[in-house]
């Protein structure tokens, strides 16, 4: 029983480590990827230099990003057949089959025009390359959206039946399967979670940099102004809204996964005129909310939008079906207050846009710079919340995630949880050293036209005289 | 057993089987490329080497995680009894794809802090121990895996026999073959000369390994030999071994003439045929020696569900994939920078 148990817990734990490092690396691809095509897109369109100088800087990023987001997720696509073959066999008709168009749909995609994309600027022309950047961006979002799919259907699952004999999900529906009841509200919030994620990074570094010349008694470069402004305008524009989807996605949340509200609250009784609990711990054992700091019928307000509308408590629920409150109490507040400071940060950058100080205040500078890492650290914190708000199942209510691990393999679990994450603090921890001093070079300014050996020596692309950036056949 | 019951997993097990040998050709040549940095220590001769393949490893990789899905979607029986039934050499090929995935940007990336050397090490490194995990898995399913009812049941270690480990060192040797041969058609100069030799000596050691595996491969389990040996079953698989024979008349003819790309078509053959021959053997077991194809299958809902959408992207994904290798075809030389 013990190592049966231990099995599960290290199976867990490395499930959340592994999957904890990945999402990082796919939420950067998808808001890089359309970072880069768009500014692509606005050096076709206005020719002006600026945008393929910021290109040029950020598609080195990406494709070091792009890298660690493949070999990480090649992890994940074995751990559910090595840590959790019984869950893989009875939900893999579903997961697995969403899985492969996955694969199919989305990876091929991303890795087919990646190299046309790196390499290719001088031997497609600019349409085509455009094209390239464009499949690429695409990818990233298909790819997200069937993950979205697989992961919401594990939360809230439909159009399955349960074949008795063997215990297997059987698809029914596949459109219900695909479109079950969270979906569309986890790929709103998901997507905006990565463009909010990478708006910050790029705010952030720009933000630095604007810092760093001024102290310099430097004169701010064009490109790194013109990253600043798009990054702000996105934290300005989809901060806001990300806070409506996120309370439409509660809303959700609530109406299927009642326990994970409550526990995610802090809340015991079910009650109506409930107070929010801004802070507190919960206690598993004593079934209460120690040190609770209450807000008088904000809970009410928040999950219901009315001040008498009812409020699950943890209590409705037998013991054995509650997911660990404190965890989650914690990290959806933490998401929540980050939340709330990137929509700052976007309010505070419109109001100095307005007032003419958007290059010379230092305070929004610094303040960008503090919070570059804070959409990737929301992002983890939702995850937090909504995987670990799932718990005691891997399928929602009908399978149990103890019930999901291998057959005990406690050795090969620990030797397994050692190394990755040995290998995870070398490799990605090179990964973001090589990542930072990357972003602390400033992105290269191009007075003049490129020329072919440049062009080559900035794409890394092969030289091809007849297909050069400059030649006078592909200009605007 | 109705009709689509009996049929769809036997049209899946094709479909896998081909995306496995796809995976093995394309991936087979990158890892290649990745273990002969042991016998070419020149950098820049290294960027050449790194060159021909950075455009297109990523399309290549992913042709092992549709693998990989397919077995967990079409398949999810296998996939759950021999994931656990191979986790260490799978662990390991993991972790190694892993440090080889990064290297190809970190060896450029990390080059004026000089820790490039490291990342060198780390491209080469893991090449080798993922084409050594990937022969060893190989082994481990053609030897066997001990199942109850329908999960695995054997110890950690069962996979690691002299046979795992003899099917491991074989495909080391034929993926550094492939590398080899790729690099005879897209280089030039040294490093053209260079890998001709190599591949001569690659081409004998492998030829060893097929013969010695071909030989072991029969005698693991009765059905195996009986496929091999009774009549009329003779008359259909005598043909593998026959043309193995053939194709190396070829390659060596090819080497010797300096022709670009026969020797590669040549490698190509014997990977076709040794996988055929797999095939051959252990058909139609999915987890040799207790489960079947039809064992281990998904309802046909969900295998018909997946047939269309492959029907319609795997065209479109080769059609795609062969438009980039042709954007970067040609021979790479010292000129074409990287990053």
């Amino acid at each position: 029983m013990v190592s049966a148990a231990s099995a599960l817990l290290l199976a867990r734990f490395q499930f959340a480590f592994t999957v904890g490092v990945h999402i990082v690396f796919p939420a950067f691809s998808i808001g890089l990827a359309a970072y880069l095509a768009v500014l692509e897109g606005l050096w076709l369109r206005t020719d002006k230099q600026v945008y393929l100088d910021l290109y040029r800087y950020w598609i080195k990023i990406f494709s070091v990003v792009f890298g660690m987001g493949v070999v990480s997720g090649l992890v994940m696509s074995y751990e559910f057949g090595t840590n959790w073959s019984v869950f893989s066999r009875k939900a893999g008709p579903i997961t697995g089959v969403l899985l492969s168009y996955e694969v199919m749909t989305a990876f091929f995609l991303e890795a087919g025009f990646l190299g046309v994309m790196l390499f290719g600027m001088n031997k497609v022309g600019r349409g085509l390359h455009f094209a390239a950047t464009c499949c690429v961006s695409v990818g990233t979002l298909i790819s997200m959206t069937w993950i979205l799919a697989s992961n919401s259907w594990m939360q809230t699952p439909a159009g399955y039946s349960i074949d008795p004999a063997t215990g297997r999900f059987m698809p029914e529906d596949w459109l219900a399967i695909v479109f079950n009841p969270s979906f569309p509200y986890r790929l709103v919030h998901m997507g905006m979670a990565a463009f909010l994620s990478v708006a910050f990074i790029i705010g952030g570094t720009a933000a630095w940099h604007m810092l760093r010349d001024k102290r310099k008694g430097l004169p701010i470069s064009q490109p790194v102004k013109v990253m600043f402004s798009m990054a702000m305008w996105m934290a300005t524009i989809v901060a806001p809204l990300q806070i409506l989807a996120g309370d439409a996605h509660g809303l959700n949340t609530l109406k299927y996964q009642p326990v994970k509200i409550a526990a995610l609250e802090g809340d015991w009784e079910t009650e109506s005129h409930a107070p929010e609990i801004l802070f507190g711990i919960p206690n598993m054992k004593t079934e209460h909310t120690d040190y609770a700091i209450k807000l008088p019928f904000a809970g009410s307000l928040i999950l219901t939008h009315s001040l008498d509308g009812k409020v699950p408590g943890m209590k409705d629920f037998p013991a054995d079906q509650r997911p660990p409150s404190p965890i989650i109490f914690f990290s959806f507040r933490i998401m929540i207050a980050l939340g709330m400071l990137m929509a700052a940060t976007g309010f505070l950058s419109l109001y100095m846009r307005w007032r003419g100080r958007l290059f010379t205040s230092p305070f929004l500078h610094r303040l960008a710079v503090v919070m570059a890492p804070s959409g990737f650290l929301a992002l983890l914190c939702g995850w937090v919340t909504t995987e670990v708000g799932r718990q005691p199942w891997t399928v929602y209510g009908l399978l149990r995630t103890a019930d999901s691990v291998s057959p005990i393999m406690l050795p090969s679990m620990a030797l397994s949880m050692t190394a990755f994450v040995v290998v995870y603090v070398i490799v990605f921890g090179s990964g973001i050293a090589i990542l930072l001093r990357m972003l602390g070079r400033q992105p290269e300014e191009g007075e003049h036209d490129l020329s072919e050996q440049d062009a080559a020596s900035v794409l890394g692309t092969r030289s091809h005289p007849e297909t050069v950036l400059s030649s006078p056949d592909h200009g605007a | 057993m109705s009709d689509a019951a009996y049929w769809l997993p036997v049209i899946w097990t094709v479909i896998l089987a081909v995306a496995i040998l796809i995976y093995v050709i394309l991936d087979g040549f990158d890892l290649g490329i990745g273990m002969l940095f042991a016998v070419e220590r020149d950098r820049g001769r290294r960027d050449i080497m790194v060159n021909t393949i950075a455009p297109v490893w990523d399309g290549n990789e992913t042709w092992m995680i549709l693998g990989g899905a397919t077995l967990y979607g079409v398949f999810p029986g296998a996939y759950s009894t021999l994931l656990p039934a191979l986790y260490l050499p799978i662990l390991l090929m993991v972790l190694a794809l892993i440090f080889r995935g990064v290297a190809f940007e970190f060896r450029i990336m990390t080059r004026e802090t000089g820790r490039a050397g490291l990342w060198d090490i780390a491209f080469m490194g893991g090449s080798a121990t993922a084409a050594f995990c990937q022969g060893a898995i190989l082994g481990g399913v053609i030897q066997g895996v001990s199942v109850t009812k329908d999960a695995f049941n054997g110890g950690p270690l069962d996979w690691l026999t002299p046979f795992s480990i003899l099917c491991g060192l074989s495909v080391m040797c034929g993926y550094a073959l492939l590398g080899a041969c790729w690099l005879v058609w897209r280089t030039t100069g040294v490093l053209e000369a260079n890998c001709r030799y190599w591949a001569r000596r690659l081409a004998v050691s492998l030829f060893v390994g097929i013969i010695a595996v071909s030989l072991w491969t029969p005698m693991l389990h009765a059905p195996y030999l009986v496929r091999w040996t009774d009549w009329p079953n003779i008359l259909f698989v005598a043909p593998v071994p026959v043309l193995v024979v053939l194709l190396a008349f070829l390659f060596v003819r090819g080497l010797q003439k300096e022709h670009p790309v026969t020797p590669f078509l040549c490698a190509l053959g014997w990977f076709f045929l040794c996988f055929t021959g797999l095939g051959i053997s252990i058909f139609p077991y999915m987890v040799p020696p207790s489960l079947t194809l039809w064992d281990v299958s998904s309802p046909p809902s969900s295998q018909a569900f997946q047939l269309v959408g492959t029907a319609i992207l795997i065209p479109i994904i080769l059609a795609y994939t062969v438009y980039s290798y042709r954007v970067f075809r040609g021979k790479v030389t010292e000129a074409d920078a990287y990053h």
